[in-house]
């Protein structure tokens, strides 16, 4: 198998990504068994994930992950033939044992140390569920390794000594229906040396008595070969039982006449006595149409009477594709897309006239350019699936370590996010989860206490929203004990003794870098990573964070994400003599001031009056440090924006540009992050222009006291 | 000897082993994901140019069983040699292939040599 080696590492490969989906299908599987699901298809799937992965695994010799996923599917092959209901403590052991393989598979892949201690461990636990009739499988699992079917058998080489064999071959009537030929296992025979072939054909009938698949014949096989017995036995393998096979073994040199005679023997050739077979197979009748018929055409002559989803979709077809190969199409469709903008600029300043069939032209092409971007940026989307899979197991770990009993439930997962966003929302994901198990939900006795139910609920949401992507974790837990937040703060320094803030306000001193719980170490949450580093990382895929909480109900995180990291529709301003972009999905309107529109609650703060209402009112320009006084008011354009939680904002510019699609090109990490500064691009005549994110601005700078909250970032954007 | 081999299994992993092990020894290999997709795939191929069928037993929407009996019941297949693939070795599961039609069986995992022996030996 040396030559092969290249494929073998590809198939080895494969295989690997295989087993993420198989180990995705385990998942779903035993939730929905845990969730009361009893039809058969479900426990299959289960049974069908374990067990390709076991097939495959013995093909690349990853015996651990035999040994292990061999006995987890003897237990599922137990539950599956309905002798064994498994209840809520074998169902958490399935998912153990699931989260197992998945562990073993990732250790296979990289080479890494196996866990066989937690084999160990919990195939005992997996034994046990078997009761008695472990024995008799462990007899099974021996049998695993390859066996029979070795024609060509590995024996060591002895020298060459002729054999001499008398078979006798009378072939049975079921042998047919098997497509097992008698003239093949004939020549096989002759294959492994000489042999005299002799035919008994007493038993046949007259012709018009004879059914044309029964068997009437009688072989009697004289064979000299250097072949063992076992080897001319191996080739009668597959029919064993269904003919007549008397082997006897003669020693070279005495092959006499041992034949038994009963009647009439004929000898024939071989190629001759085979022609009866083919001959009788009845005529062919029309075939079907080349096979684009639709599946559930040949579902009826299907019949796989457990098959409930049999009417299931086929497998969509997929391409599997090298990540690579992927980001340098996001890319060239970014490069494609300025070029574009820059084409677009050039003709309109050309002075084109807009029917021109340059100008239509160009309509034309920027439409296929949206087009051909929406395409790519699809290709990058998966569902969050996937990772809610993941976390699944956080929970289901993390409230074991603290001996909680949690429910999580996830919402939207089917929702799509870019492939880079799931990926690097892992960890983050993965601490809020702990965070809500562990300090976010009480222990039972307390939640028993307060009336609620016994286990707790984390809730994992995923969903489209205003053009990004929102991310809800929520725990029904105590919520934020606010008092003991502000006291952590202050004793830490990070806000004054006599601050006021408000609920909000305390909630947010959760994500100051330095709130560290360190006073209450706990195995799970306590690993010295804050909520600050997960509001960073958040940050980094141009996201947000907002906590919301409610004494006694519970604690409520929301991550807003871009849809893709690749491409924004933004609104291009000037501020100051900058050009920067705005996302256009915040933009709610344009005004421009009147005299009397604007008003001052206080020194620094105004308020604009929009059709009735007052909305905040910040300059732009001073709050990005490019101007020191605030512009004057009358006529002075104003963006007002709206914001994911329902607030609204206006915002002072100097003037508007253009409204168009940009290509987001992230700020290497060696620039400071600057708050309110989300990324930069290209615009269409080669200039670059920051991209704000409006939200982050107000958030950290708008509000005063905001700004007092989040010291460490107004520090960074005063300098 | 060359083939030509219909090869239906639900596991990728096992279809690129199948593949890589016929494809060196100059087999044209037909794939198929479960019963229902290897029934359309065979009615696709002319029966005179299938030399034998490989089948994996635990499969979605139809198993190796179900797939076995479609192809028997085709007048043109009653005689074209199936081999079932199957990581159990028992046999009551190699029995119950017989039964359904199968010609004889393979315990995976497979040694590609013997794959393909295996199939000029039923298909001979």
């Amino acid at each position: 198998m040396s030559e092969q080696n290249d494929p073998m590492a590809e198939i080895r490969a494969s295989f690997f990504i295989e087993c993420e989906e198989l180990l995705e299908a385990l998942q779903d599987g035993l939730q929905e068994l845990d969730d009361g699901a009893d039809d058969p298809e479900t426990i299959n799937v289960v049974f069908r994930a374990v067990h390709s992965i076991k097939g495959g695994a013995g093909a690349f010799g990853l015996e651990a992950l035999v040994r292990f996923a061999h006995r987890y599917e003897t237990v599922l092959d137990e539950v599956r033939a309905g002798r064994m209901t498994p209840d809520s403590d074998s169902m958490k052991l399935f998912f153990l044992a699931a989260d197992h393989v998945s562990d073993l598979v990732r250790a296979c892949r990289d080479e890494a140390p196996i866990p066989e201690a937690t084999s160990d461990e919990l195939l005992v636990r997996l034994d046990a569920l078997l009761g008695d009739e472990v024995e008799e499988e462990e007899a099974d699992a021996a049998d695993f390794t390859p066996l029979g079917f070795s024609m060509s058998l590995d024996l060591p080489e002895i020298e060459p000594e002729l054999n001499s064999f008398e078979i006798r071959f009378k072939p049975e009537q079921e042998i047919f229906a098997t497509g097992n030929e008698p003239a093949t296992l004939l020549r096989n025979l002759c294959g492994l040396g000489t042999a005299t072939v002799r035919c008994n054909t007493s038993d046949l009938p007259d012709l018009e008595d004879l059914a044309p698949e029964a068997p009437y014949i009688e072989w009697i096989i004289s064979l000299q070969t250097e072949a063992a017995e076992a080897e001319v036995r191996d080739i009668f393998e597959f029919v064993d039982g269904l003919c007549v096979l008397e082997i006897t073994g003669t020693k070279s040199g005495d092959d006499g006449d041992v034949a038994p005679t009963e009647s009439i023997e004929t000898e024939v050739e071989v190629e001759q006595a085979i022609a009866a077979p083919t001959a009788i197979a009845p005529v062919s009748v029309p075939k079907k149409p080349q096979g684009t018929k639709p599946a559930s055409d040949t579902e009826d002559s299907g019949a796989d009477p457990e098959s409930k989803k049999a009417a299931a979709p086929a497998a969509k077809s997929v391409v599997r594709v090298d990540l690579e190969r992927i980001e340098r199409l996001v890319n060239l469709v970014g490069e494609l897309v300025i070029n574009q903008a820059m084409l677009s600029q050039s003709l309109d300043e050309a002075g084109l006239s807009p029917h021109s069939d340059a100008m239509n032209g160009l309509e034309e092409f920027q439409r296929l350019t949206r087009d051909i971007q929406d395409s790519v940026m699809m290709i990058r989307a998966q569902p969050v699936k996937s990772l809610f899979q993941r976390m699944s197991r956080i929970v289901r770990e993390a409230s074991a370590a603290v001996e909680k009993e949690v429910r999580l439930v996830t919402e939207g997962e089917g929702t799509e996010v870019d492939k880079t966003v799931i990926e690097r929302l892992a960890d983050p994901l993965t601490h809020m989860i702990r965070n809500a198990v562990d300090h976010g939900l009480e222990i039972s006795e307390k939640r028993l206490a307060n009336g609620k139910s016994r286990a707790g609920t984390v809730t994992l949401m995923a969903a489209h929203r205003s053009g990004r992507v929102i991310i809800e974790v929520t725990d029904d837990g105590a919520g934020i004990n606010r008092e003991r937040v502000l006291e952590i703060a202050v004793s830490k320094g990070l806000v004054p003794p006599d601050v006021q803030l408000t609920d909000g306000e305390i909630d947010n001193l959760l994500f100051l870098p330095g709130f560290s719980t360190a006073s209450q170490v706990s195995a799970l949450s306590g690993r010295g990573v804050g909520m600050d580093v997960v509001k960073t990382s958040i940050q980094s895929l141009g996201g947000r964070i907002s906590i919301s909480s409610e004494a006694g109900k519970g604690t409520k995180f929301s991550i807003s994400l871009p849809l893709t990291l690749a491409v924004l529709d933004g609104m291009v301003v000037n501020v100051a003599g900058e050009t920067l972009v705005l996302p256009l999905n915040v933009v709610v309107e344009t005004l421009s001031l009147g005299p009397d529109d604007v008003q001052m609650l206080r020194p620094g703060a105004y308020v604009v009056k929009v059709r009735g209402g007052f909305v905040p009112l910040y300059d732009l320009g001073v709050m990005l440090g490019y101007r020191a006084q605030r512009k004057t008011d009358a006529g002075a354009i104003v963006l007002l924006i709206s914001l994911e939680d329902g607030s609204r904002a206006a915002l002072i510019i100097d003037g508007i540009q253009d409204q168009r699609q940009v290509v987001i090109k992230g700020l290497d990490d060696s620039f400071y992050r600057a708050p309110g500064i989300a990324a930069a691009t290209i615009l269409g005549d080669g200039q670059i222009a920051l991209i704000l994110d409006p939200a982050d601005i107000i958030a950290g700078l708008g509000n005063p006291r905001g700004a007092d909250i989040m010291l460490s970032e107004r520090k960074i954007a005063n300098e | 000897m060359t083939l030509t081999v219909l090869a239906v299994d639900d596991s990728r992993t096992m279809r690129d082993m199948i593949r890589m092990a016929l494809m060196p020894a100059g087999f044209t290999v037909h794939l198929a994901e479960d019963g229902i997709h290897g029934i359309e795939v065979l009615g696709g191929i002319n029966p005179d140019d299938i030399d034998a069928i490989i089948t994996d037993i635990n499969m979605p929407r139809m198993d190796g069983f179900g797939f076995i009996d479609a192809v028997r019941e085709q007048d043109d297949h009653r005689a074209t040699p199936i081999l079932v693939l199957t990581t159990e070795s028992s046999q009551e599961l190699k029995m119950r292939a017989r039964e359904a039609g199968a010609t004889g069986w393979i315990v995976k995992p497979f040694d590609p040599a013997k794959l393909v022996k295996a199939l000029q030996m039923v298909a001979g």
